[in-house]
């Protein structure tokens, strides 16, 4: 399998505010780290699915992916090509969409849908014959009636909306599609919907899929691979499956063992993290997951553990983890 | 995963409305409209509208209350009040749809460039609107008309001049709440170009409530210039302006009170006629409140 996108050690800094006057005394402004050594890569057809709690930069990491937000250091690329130029982002920017948490806030609110959904037809130039038919086609393969064309997005509902930046973001035919949260504040039956539109599109277009959720039922449903962040660092990436089974990285085995159960007997363990996450202001020495590890060791408190290789394609972060035996 | 279109039948409301009949439908804005069209054309018709020369002084019928001849009267000079409120309405209308107008532009240029441009051009141009709002109005009018002389391009200069900046903070303040919107964001990604994106999607958005301004303004404008031709530094007679009509009207208050009466009238009205007209514009213009107009 071919890598769609490829990050390398890639940080984001974002300056702390007031950065006028040590500029002005020529020091360098405070810096807030938010993004640090995300190595990652996304294959083509694949789906990934980024998991961490509020704050861990999964939204982050998806907006620097495509240069809405600037990167520090570390490398980018998207089918080989290296991206930083403008220009990189402008091409690439064909080439993938972005669908945001709130539908119907990331719709531009005076323009129709049928508008809408034939935008990027109109802003890369490519041909799209009649708008109005092209429109109908669009909504009719995400399953919304071509009437839905002269609506604003403030009258569509949250389902209806989702589909809507669904049909957006599949216009030009993207090879990798990064959807934040595409089930939040969707009831459950639509949020099936939307999987398995997603899911069925993905396999007659060959696209390839970043999901960011909190939703570990629904990651561990349609991912091929996974990836856990916390405080802006990757503390474990592998195959959904193996990584549910057996969870290498203290953080995950708490996350997993936290999703509810649906049987009301059945006693949690108390692997259940305990406190909050910590300030991007004043990450812990050592292991930054030290602080809230049920297994952390002295070695743990002073030592930041790098990725260990536990199988081809799967790394954890923790000095505990161990290689799978061969 | 099957599903059909029939799947989401619930009632799809009426498409929407154009913003034009929006407004007609809204008895508010179509008052507005009807007042402002009204004296839009008295403006443009005045030669052939009014009954009498408005500058032809006949002192034999001075101070005539109105009557079949003079609908509105005579002033201290009889001359026909009504051909001079006709006549006026050219006046106030042409300086203060002028002046809003070159003040709306400018306000709206200036505010989105300090909004979506580079922070230094940002700090620099809010210096401007701070700094010139700053100068207290009527003083700034009479130093800059001692500078220039009296007349309308004066008069026009002075009301831009002390408008654009309020404009200008308006559509910068609106810039910048939305730049940061998630559908600005979006734009971004899908590779909208900045230019598209002012275009597009700020300006649609930030226009409705500078055009609500625009037109509740005119009437202050209005005001301004009937204060300053009430000054004798706007526009000097013979000429007639509402604002000089109240002048001379205010002066003979006592003998003829009809004068003042007569020349409020218009002023009044077309003050109504704007803000119904503005505030109509910005439900029309607004597709949330479609909804709530249609019922």
């Amino acid at each position: 399998m071919t890598a769609v996108f490829d990050i390398e050690a890639l940080q984001v800094d974002l300056p702390l505010g007031g950065a006028l006057w040590p500029r002005l005394i020529g020091k360098a402004a405070p810096r807030l780290n938010i993004l640090s050594d995300i190595t990652l890569s996304i294959a083509s057809g694949e789906s990934l699915g980024l998991v961490g709690e509020s704050g861990s930069g999964k939204t982050t990491l998806a907006r620097a992916m495509l240069g809405l937000m600037p990167a520090s250091s570390g490398t980018m690329r998207f089918e080989g090509a290296p991206l930083g130029s403008r220009a990189s982002f402008t091409a690439l920017r064909r080439q993938t969409a972005l669908m945001f948490q709130d539908p119907v806030a990331s719709l531009s609110p005076r323009m129709r849908v049928g508008a809408l959904v034939t935008e990027p037809f109109v802003i890369h130039r490519e041909p799209m014959g009649n708008r109005r038919e092209r429109a109908r086609e669009l909504l009719e393969t995400v399953g919304l009636p071509a009437a839905i064309a002269e609506r604003f997005p403030h009258e569509l509902s949250g389902g209806q909306a989702r589909r809507v930046c669904v049909a957006r973001a599949l216009a030009l035919t993207p090879r990798l599609v990064l959807a934040d949260e595409p089930t939040a504040g969707l009831d459950v039956s639509v949020q099936g919907e939307v999987l398995n539109l997603m899911s069925g599109l993905r396999d007659r277009l060959n696209l390839s899929f970043m999901i960011i959720s909190h939703n570990l039922a629904m990651v561990r449903h349609v991912t091929d691979r996974i990836a856990i962040m916390y405080l802006g660092r990757l503390v474990e990436s592998g195959p959904t499956a193996q990584v549910f089974a057996n969870p290498r990285h203290p953080y995950t085995a708490s996350l997993i063992a936290a999703e509810p159960h649906p049987d009301p007997r059945r006693r949690r363990d108390d692997l259940a993290i305990k406190g909050e996450i910590p300030s991007l202001l004043q990450r812990p020495a050592g292991c930054e997951f030290h602080t809230r590890c049920p297994r952390a060791t002295d070695r743990c408190r002073v030592e930041p553990p790098a990725l260990r290789a536990i199988a081809p394609g799967w790394q954890a972060r923790c000095h505990l983890a161990e290689p799978e035996p061969t | 995963m099957s599903f059909a279109a029939e799947e989401i039948t619930e009632e799809l409301p009426p498409p929407g409305r154009s913003a034009l009949g929006q407004l007609l439908r809204d008895p508010m804005g179509m008052t507005g409209a009807i007042l402002v069209i009204t004296f839009i054309i008295l403006a443009i018709f005045a030669p052939l509208l009014a009954p009498y020369d408005p500058i032809h002084i006949d002192v034999r019928h001075k101070f005539q209350p109105p009557n079949l001849a003079h609908w509105a009267g005579t002033d201290q000079l009889g001359r026909d009040m009504l051909s001079r409120l006709i006549w006026g309405a050219r006046v106030a209308l042409g300086i203060s749809m002028t002046a809003t107008g070159i003040a709306g532009v400018l306000g709206l240029l200036l505010g989105l460039v300090a909004g979506f441009g580079p922070r230094w051009l940002d700090a620099v141009l809010v210096l401007f609107f701070d700094s010139f709002s700053s100068l207290p109005m009527i003083m700034f009018a009479l130093a800059v008309i001692t500078v220039l002389g009296p007349g309308i391009p004066t008069l026009i200069l002075v009301i831009v001049l002390v408008s654009v900046p309020g404009y200008g903070r308006l559509i910068r303040a609106q810039t910048l709440a939305l730049k940061g919107a998630d559908y600005i964001q979006a734009e971004r990604t899908i590779g909208a170009s900045s230019a598209r994106i002012i275009l597009r999607h700020l300006l649609p958005n930030v226009v409705g409530p500078l055009v609500i301004l625009l037109s509740m303004d005119i009437p202050v404008v209005i005001m301004l210039e009937a204060g300053l031709s009430y000054l004798n530094l706007g526009v000097g007679p013979p000429t007639p302006s509402w604002g000089n009509i109240l002048y001379d009207g205010y002066t003979s208050l006592r003998s003829a009170p009809y004068m003042v009466i007569a020349a409020g009238i218009p002023l009044v009205l077309c003050t109504l006629g704007f803000t119904f007209l503005g505030e109509g514009l910005r439900d029309a213009l607004d597709p949330k409140l479609k909804l709530r107009a249609a019922r």
